[in-house]
């Protein structure tokens, strides 16, 4: 065997890891993002979640062998320049909060308060 | 190549996204480049509703890459009432917008902003493959979170900001569905999912995902909590435009989902739990729109209660199929209703300077024509007898009844109770007797007709639901 099918055999082991590894990253960003108040942390772990499901998009990519699948690398690019505007955004918005209320923080809220 | 109706739904995207460059490039321009983007929008959504009608539902690969390469625009029978619906009440905030925002520095980004949701709202609707959504659904999401933020004060940054990490939250679940999807079955386009869809575990979790991600979005009971801070703090126009549109917009893709995608995945019990939470959003909004003491909140806690009818969709059509016609009859209509309602809080807001209900009485009595309108829409909304709300109620219960759940048809009819209570709770006030507002700013004629026009459009409805269910009976779509 050439070392190109060596790498094959290698990558299509590892595409559970990949699988396994995205699903536990979106897991994590999910529990930050709902345990962490400071709303950078909580723009982080929406960022860390969205690299969970790249990850997982990519293990698809690779799973065809040697020709790897072009549409989830598209589908991941894609996924990234609406993950960077958005994070933009959210960071943008987090400095007016900052400056208006004096705090990186969401209001306080307990639940439903019609008043 | 395209079909003539795809053409005009092309520039039902392509028109408003150009006004949204133009009103960004020029802001002194922005209220008459908002005026005729939106006029010019609006044509080109009556262009392609009318080819549906006349050459029935389209589908085309966009520049002539077709499927499984290139991307789907598809548009139905469905699809078109959506355009139509954001088409009408898109020109009457945007009339209305000319009048509200006339002293305000937030003019230029508003027009720039709100053509922006506008074109991608259009995208979402005629978008046929499950990626294409996703980036469409986030356009509205950013959109819609930057239109909230725009008054600028505490109240509307930290409603804004709880929103934008709730819809955020809300995609990524949806797009971890697209990827286990595309995983699954190889492809993206909605059509060839629907035909390819097997019951099995990874198309299951798929669904849950990509459900309770957009539930988040559309706010469904007891996902609401963010609705009410976001829609009660926005600049009306905007307000309107939220509660009427943009949670239509993921109540759209989740029905749109289960219509033509999901359908081999419904399990027992599914609809019930569907139909529950529906049932709680109906209630539980209900009362809290009957307990809260500012007006423009007790619109947004009906905009949680009337979003449970649309969930009664799945115990519906459980029981009878074409039950979901309905319940896109009753999106319209409410779209109508609830984006009068927010106009007309946001006017006696202006005019009275705050929206504390216990003191509207005086402002109420100096707008007999904002107050007529509320009237009008709150009507629709109760579901009284020559108003679009009316025929909505009365198709949700001929479906239920046909299927003798007489649970659900009983629902229908006391959600339109407690809507009656907290509709009255308010015009109640402009009818006691008491002094006139002395400090009262008069509202400008522009908000105070288009208004009143839209509430119009809600009585035009109550004769249009044949129409509506014979373009909604156009579905599915041909190459």
């Amino acid at each position: 065997m050439d070392l190109s099918s060596h790498f094959q055999i290698l990558t299509s082991q590892l595409i559970p890891l990949y699988l396994i590894g995205g699903a536990a990253l979106f897991a994590l960003g999910l529990y930050a993002l709902v345990v962490r108040r400071h709303l950078v942390l909580k723009v982080l772990a929406l960022n860390v979640m969205g690299s969970g499901v790249f990850m997982v998009l990519l293990a698809l990519a690779a799973r065809g062998g040697a020709q790897p699948d072009a549409v989830p690398h598209a589908l991941v690019l894609t996924g990234i320049v609406v993950a960077v505007s958005a994070t933009a955004f959210a960071l943008a918005l987090i400095l007016r909060v900052k400056a208006v209320t004096g705090r990186a923080y969401l209001p306080e809220r307990n639940g439903d308060d019609p008043a | 190549m395209f079909a003539t109706g795809l053409d005009w739904a092309a520039w039902a995207v392509a028109v408003p996204l150009v006004g949204a460059l133009l009103a960004g490039l020029l802001p002194r321009l922005g209220p008459v480049l908002g005026l005729v983007f939106s006029l010019l929008t609006a044509l080109a959504v009556a262009g392609a509703v009318m080819a549906v009608w006349h050459e029935g539902p389209v589908r085309a690969g966009l520049g002539g890459w077709d499927v499984p390469l290139g991307i789907a625009l598809s548009l139905d029978g469905l699809a078109a009432l959506m355009l139509a619906m954001t088409a009408v009440v898109g020109l009457a905030v945007s009339i209305y917008a000319l009048g509200y925002l006339h002293s305000s520095q937030t003019r230029g980004k508003f027009w720039t902003l709100w053509l922006w949701l506008w074109a991608s709202m259009n995208a979402l609707f005629l978008s046929g493959d499950v990626f294409n959504i996703y980036v469409t659904l986030e356009l509205v999401g950013l959109a819609a979170v930057a239109l909230t933020a725009l008054s600028g004060g505490a109240a509307a940054l930290g409603a804004a900001m709880r929103y934008l990490l709730v819809s955020l939250l809300g995609s990524l679940a949806y797009l971890m569905g697209v990827a286990l999807l595309y995983g699954g079955y190889g492809v993206l386009d909605l059509a060839a999912l629907g035909a390819a869809m097997e019951p099995d575990k990874v198309s299951r979790l798929a669904a849950v995902l990509m459900t309770v991600g957009l539930l988040m979005k559309t706010a469904l009971f007891p996902l609401h909590v963010w609705l009410p801070p976001a829609h009660g703090s926005a600049p009306a126009p905007v307000s309107a435009v939220l509660s009427a549109l943009v949670v239509k917009a993921s109540f759209y893709l989740i029905l749109r989902l289960w219509l033509d995608v999901f359908p081999a995945l419904t399990v027992p019990g599914f609809e019930l739990f569907m139909g529950a939470l529906g049932a709680g959003a109906l209630l539980w909004g209900s009362v809290l729109a009957l307990r809260a003491a500012r007006l423009k909140q007790v619109v947004a806690y009906s905009t949680v209660a009337q979003l449970g009818y649309l969930f009664l969709v799945f115990p519906l059509m459980a029981v009878t199929p074409g039950a979901w016609q309905a319940v896109v009859f009753f999106a319209l209509a409410h779209a109508c209703a609830k984006a009068t309602v927010f106009l007309a809080a946001g006017s006696l807001q202006q005019a009275a300077g705050h929206d504390r209900l216990a003191q509207l009485g005086a402002v109420m009595r100096k707008e007999p024509v904002t107050v007529f309108a509320f009237g009008i829409a709150g009507a629709s909304l109760v579901g009284l007898p020559l108003t679009g709300g009316f025929i909505a109620k009365w198709l949700l219960v001929d479906a239920a009844l046909q299927g003798h759940a007489w649970g659900w048809a009983s629902l229908v009819l006391a959600g339109g109770l407690l809507a009656g209570g907290y509709v009255f709770r308010v015009l109640g006030h402009a009818f006691g007797r008491g002094p006139v507002d002395p400090d009262h700013r008069p509202v400008p004629a522009v908000m105070v007709w288009s208004t009143l026009v839209l509430a119009l459009v809600s009585v035009a409805l109550g004769f249009a639901g044949a129409a509506s269910l014979e373009l909604l009976a156009l579905h599915g779509g041909q190459t």
